[in-house]
């Protein structure tokens, strides 16, 4: 599920976002691949799509890091 | 009274790219108005527009400039490098402000629209994916102010910061309220120019619709200012930045400026929202208080940019203005649009103009009107055709109008 997830979130994030897919790993934070609070919202729009799953703004509070959405993700989806 | 000096210019053009070659461009007089693939998708009632040179916004503004910039912020960043790099208000020619006190350093940015293509992507989305789809890039991405702030992120720029709408004048309405900025003490340097990019499927819908663009089937003869046989402007779209900043300033740092910026005046026609009067109406007034602003006799004036749309209207209006403001001597002022090379680029057609009226002075040569062939018999102006001429220049004039009866004229002098 997370591997699948990771994918998921790999290939938003270098197609959508252009973020070079070597950068992407679970630890990397959004700031460090270039993401903003904005962006974040958008991506959370886009993973909607591609998930079924939606992350509401005041989820996203404690999210840092490529794996802290997974998580959510994951967590809504079970 | 401050005299306020340009030193530094930027552009994007459907002439060309940088001032070199934009220049090149309307002194070859060749129409820079093409079939347009992205109109011609959308099955517009007019497909033909004048685009800038094609660039890759990612490559060259950064990764995500395109996901997170509207086209017309990239236009006016693009342009915004070049005249900082120029002015040398940075080293390298890049495009942080480090050789001035940035503080003191202000934008001044005119718009018709902003982010149009931003309006007509997302709208469907709104409507196709619902409201929860809004993308949060919407807002940042479509203020029209956007281009200015933006210029400020990027150059580090923290002086007073401003948009201003006048439509088809806001390019020339923002050198104006630029150069009193400078005058009223409130920044030492300041960007101002217009911008715009308004070639989209919807915009082009409606002016079409209002019957303001040409219907010429050939695309290269269908911007035509002043000939017998315009029918209506060629939509473009452009960015033109202006370093303006203090004599004194300018000296001081040892720099040698391009040109004074010596007038500027302003007016409304209070008349109609898009129609100018028959008689000039408010163009007269703008065009006066630009003279008389700089302090020259009307007889200074040698050379007159005009806005020149190529609309039945308007460059009859236009013709009937300078006449009413110059009398005889209007027989005397050398006249170009050069609008007949780079269509109607909106908002940024008075920065872009003011430019071309800069390279004439500076070079004593003013650029042909592209097609202009048989010139309407009612236009009782000494118009350029063919090819450049030269003349010995005291002073320019460029003069913008823009819907809602908004004008604006600047008057540039040698530095």
């Amino acid at each position: 599920m997370s591997q699948e997830l990771l994918a998921t979130f790999t290939e938003v994030l270098t197609e959508e976002f252009g973020v070079p897919a070597d950068d992407i790993s679970p630890e990397a934070t959004f700031e460090a691949l270039g993401l903003d609070s904005l962006d974040v919202v958008e991506l959370t729009l886009v993973l909607e799509e591609k998930t079924g799953v939606k992350l509401e703004d005041e989820e996203l509070e404690d999210v840092r890091t490529v794996q802290n959405a997974i998580d959510k993700v994951a967590e809504k989806q079970a | 009274m401050t005299e306020v000096v340009v030193t530094g210019l930027g552009i994007l053009s459907p002439s060309g790219r940088g001032v070199e070659e934009a220049w090149a461009g309307v002194l070859s007089g060749r129409s820079a108005a093409a079939q347009d693939a992205q109109l011609q998708e959308k099955g517009t009632p007019v497909t033909i527009s004048c685009r800038v040179p094609d660039f890759d916004a990612d490559a060259e503004l950064g990764r995500g400039a395109k996901r997170r910039l509207d086209r017309f912020t990239h236009l006016a960043l693009i342009a915004a490098k070049e005249a900082i790099a120029q002015a040398g208000l940075s080293e390298d020619g890049d495009e942080r402000i480090t050789e001035v006190d940035a503080d003191r350093t202000g934008v001044l940015l005119g718009s018709g629209i902003g982010g149009a293509e931003t309006w007509e992507e997302e709208y469907p989305r709104y409507l196709d994916k619902g409201p929860g789809r809004v993308s949060p890039m919407f807002v940042p991405k479509m203020l029209s102010n956007t281009a200015a702030g933006t210029i400020a992120i990027r150059s580090g720029a923290r002086g007073p910061n401003m948009t201003v709408n006048t439509a088809c004048a806001a390019g020339a309405s923002a050198l104006h309220l630029g150069r009193d900025l400078l005058r009223a003490g409130a920044a030492d340097v300041v960007l101002a120019g217009g911008v715009e990019a308004g070639v989209t499927g919807l915009s082009v819908s409606a002016f079409a619709q209002m019957g303001a663009l040409t219907k010429n089937p050939d695309a290269a003869a269908a911007s035509r200012p002043f000939d017998v046989g315009r029918d209506g402007f060629v939509i473009g779209e452009a960015a033109g930045v202006l370093v303006l900043e203090t004599a004194e300033h300018a000296a001081a740092r040892g720099v040698t400026p391009l040109a004074v910026l010596a007038g500027a005046g302003a007016s409304a026609d209070a008349h109609h929202a898009t129609a100018p009067p028959e008689d000039g109406g408010g163009a007269i007034l703008a065009m006066r208080r630009a003279v008389e602003d700089a302090g020259l006799p009307l007889t200074a004036i040698g050379h007159h940019n005009a806005h020149g749309t190529s609309t039945p209207l308007n460059d009859a209006a236009e013709a009937r203005a300078l006449r009413a403001v110059f009398g005889d001597h209007t027989d005397r002022i050398v006249v170009s649009s050069t609008k007949g090379v780079t269509g109607h680029t909106l908002g940024a057609a008075g920065a872009i103009e003011a430019i071309f009226a800069i390279q004439s002075l500076r070079e004593g040569l003013v650029p042909p009107t592209a097609n202009l062939v048989e010139q309407d018999p009612e236009i009782d102006l000494d118009v350029v055709a063919g090819a450049p001429r030269e003349v010995a220049l005291e002073a320019v004039l460029s003069a913008s109008m823009g819907f809602g009866g908004q004008n604006a004229a600047l008057v540039f002098t040698p530095a």
